[in-house]
Formats: structure tokens, C-alpha cells, sequence
């Protein structure tokens, strides 16, 4: 008679299916802390133009993004017309807005991180150059030098 | 004295799974991870002073491009497809003294890009694209030659290197009405 005693019946054993729960929830906060949602609602109408030269943007919080286009939707085109605007976070801006919004952006960034901000311009299709030629001027009035055309990957 | 011996009955945690999946479910189609792309460009720095003598008694170094306001494009006086722009460019780059309309040296070439303020900004967008695109088939060529290897796969020091042969100088001036 043996003090422990051996109870194999044969067969495999179950699986536990007990961790599967946390197994789960790792992957649910990978996914959570990894999700951006869209924090700006758009405000104008934004078809990227295609390009097949393009660099990816890194360091994603390193960058500004200025929206340009006409209104979007019915609604806002009988409001503020079909004419390209300018947005900058969730509002409509004027050109002269631009240098202000950049000093904000510098303002809350670390100061070593000041000279790597991007300004990522988003701009429609059917935007016309002398809207971009004029936030172009302001950024260099701004040295905001450091820009970045987006554009969607051309599929081929 | 009865009360505390009732034991709390425990709560079921086999829908624990279910739940949790639900929500992984969710931000699994919640989640883009759609990385920003675009052309990198650097602004010149706002300076009236230093301008015109860049541009003076080396007509042959410029490669003019002008885009008008119904995306036209006028290439060294002459009107082209943009299909064209690209080996137009690259022949300019690498002309090394060999075409007397041509450039001099890779270094020494200025693509001059001048648009109307009426040009699309897709139109924009992509002779950007074809003249950076012209770019950069030059550093790869170089690259095979020299390394036989992409320009994409050398070491960031090497590719400095090619960079400084085919150094990428487009002048922008400031829009015009045409």
C-alpha cells in the first residue's frame, strides 16, 4: 500500500480551459491600447491624391495635420459654400491661422522634440495650388520647414 | 447566527470568455492601422536676400517646369505629357555635360517647378511625384552600380553618400497667374 496513490485511468486528461478568459483579455487590451480612434471629425471633403514615391510618416505624435477641401457634406456646402477651407483641428480656419496653430502644437511638445514636428498637409483632389501656396508661406513664416504632402499608395 | 453561515454563492465565470471576445471582436474591427504616407518635403527658409544669384548665368543647369491653371504642363519651352516628365528629368540629371542644353553635373542640376495658382493640387502632387520619382530611379541605378545592392536595402551612410552624387533640388517660386 503506497502513500500516494497513482489514479491514472488512462486517456488524456482535459484541457483546462480556464486561462482561456485571460488569454482573451490580452489580446482585447493589445487591441484596445493600440486602436486610435479618429479624434478630428472632418469638416471638409478629403479624396488624397495618388502618388507612388511616398515615405511613411513616422512618429505619429510628432505631427500637425492641416485638412484642406471643400465642405463636406449638402449642409455645410449651402453654409459656408463650395469654396476650399482650411481646417484646423475640429474647426474651420483662416490662412492667418496657421502660424498660431503651430506655436500651439510647439507649445505642447516636449522642447527637444521641437525640431522633428512634421506638418502633414491633407489636401483633396480638387483643392486648388494658391490655398497651398499660401499655407505654405505661412508655415515658413512659422519654421514649420519640415512638411509632408499625404497621399494614398497608388495601387497598381 | 444563521445568517452568517449562508455562504455569498459564487458567481459563474464561464461567460467571462464569451464577453471579453465580444469586446476583442469589436476592436478588432474598430482597429486601422493604416500608416500615413505622403512626399517629405523641407520648405526653404524664408530669406529675400540670398535668392537671385542662385538662378543667374546657368540657364543650362535649370530645368523648367511650369504648370498651368488647366494642368498643363510647359517643360524647358516645350509642352509635355506628364508620362514624359520622368525620363525628361532623368536625362537632365544625368546629362553631365554631354547635351549643351542640359546640366552640367547631378549636383549642379535645379529642377525650377512653378505653378499657376489655379493648378490642381492633384496635377501638383504628381509632377512632385514623377520629379522625386526621377530621383530616385537615379540613386537606385547608382546604387546597383556601385554596391549591387537597392538603394532602399544600403546602410544609412551609404545612402548619404548617393545622396550627395544625385543631391534632389527643386526651386519653387511663388505661384503665378497663367
Amino acid at each position: 500500500m503506497s502513500k500516494f496513490k497513482k489514479n491514472n485511468k488512462g486517456g488524456t486528461p482535459p484541457i483546462s480551459t480556464a486561462s482561456l478568459p485571460d488569454i482573451v483579455f490580452m489580446l482585447l487590451f493589445f487591441f484596445m491600447v493600440t486602436t486610435v480612434m479618429r479624434e478630428t471629425e472632418m469638416l471638409v471633403e478629403n479624396q488624397l491624391p495618388q502618388a507612388t514615391e511616398v515615405k511613411k510618416l513616422e512618429r505619429k505624435s510628432l505631427v500637425s495635420y492641416i485638412y484642406v477641401g471643400a465642405p463636406r457634406g449638402n449642409n455645410r456646402k449651402t453654409k459656408y459654400g463650395t469654396k476650399s477651407k482650411i481646417q484646423l483641428n475640429d474647426a474651420y480656419a483662416k490662412v492667418a491661422d496657421i502660424q498660431s496653430f503651430i506655436i500651439a502644437e510647439r507649445e505642447s511638445r516636449a522642447e527637444e522634440e521641437i525640431p522633428l514636428l512634421t506638418t502633414s498637409i491633407k489636401a483633396d483632389i480638387d483643392v486648388k495650388m494658391g490655398i497651398v501656396s499660401d499655407i505654405k508661406q505661412e508655415l515658413r513664416k512659422a519654421q514649420a520647414y519640415k512638411i509632408n504632402y499625404s497621399t494614398r499608395k497608388e495601387q497598381d | 447566527m444563521a445568517r452568517s453561515k449562508r455562504s455569498t454563492p459564487e458567481i459563474n465565470a464561464g461567460s467571462m470568455a464569451d464577453i471579453a471576445f465580444l469586446l476583442l471582436i469589436f476592436f478588432l474591427v474598430t482597429t486601422t492601422m493604416d500608416v500615413d504616407t505622403g512626399i517629405a518635403r523641407k520648405l526653404p527658409v524664408l530669406d529675400d536676400t540670398q535668392e537671385p544669384e542662385d538662378m543667374q548665368g546657368n540657364a543650362r543647369n535649370i530645368y523648367e517646369v511650369y504648370v498651368n491653371k488647366r494642368d498643363k504642363l510647359l517643360v524647358e519651352d516645350l509642352e509635355i505629357e506628364i508620362d514624359d516628365l520622368r525620363e525628361g528629368a532623368k536625362s537632365f540629371i544625368n546629362n553631365r555635360g554631354v547635351n549643351p542644353e542640359s546640366s552640367d553635373s547631378p549636383d549642379k542640376a535645379i529642377i525650377s517647378l512653378i505653378n499657376s495658382r489655379g493648378t490642381s493640387y492633384e496635377m501638383y502632387i504628381s509632377v512632385q511625384n514623377e520629379l522625386t520619382a526621377a530621383y530616385n530611379e537615379l540613386r537606385n541605378e547608382e546604387s546597383i552600380k556601385k554596391y549591387s545592392v537597392k538603394y532602399s536595402e544600403l546602410p544609412k551612410s551609404k545612402q548619404k553618400e548617393i545622396r550627395k552624387i544625385y543631391p534632389m533640388k527643386i526651386s519653387e517660386a511663388p505661384p503665378g497667374e497663367f
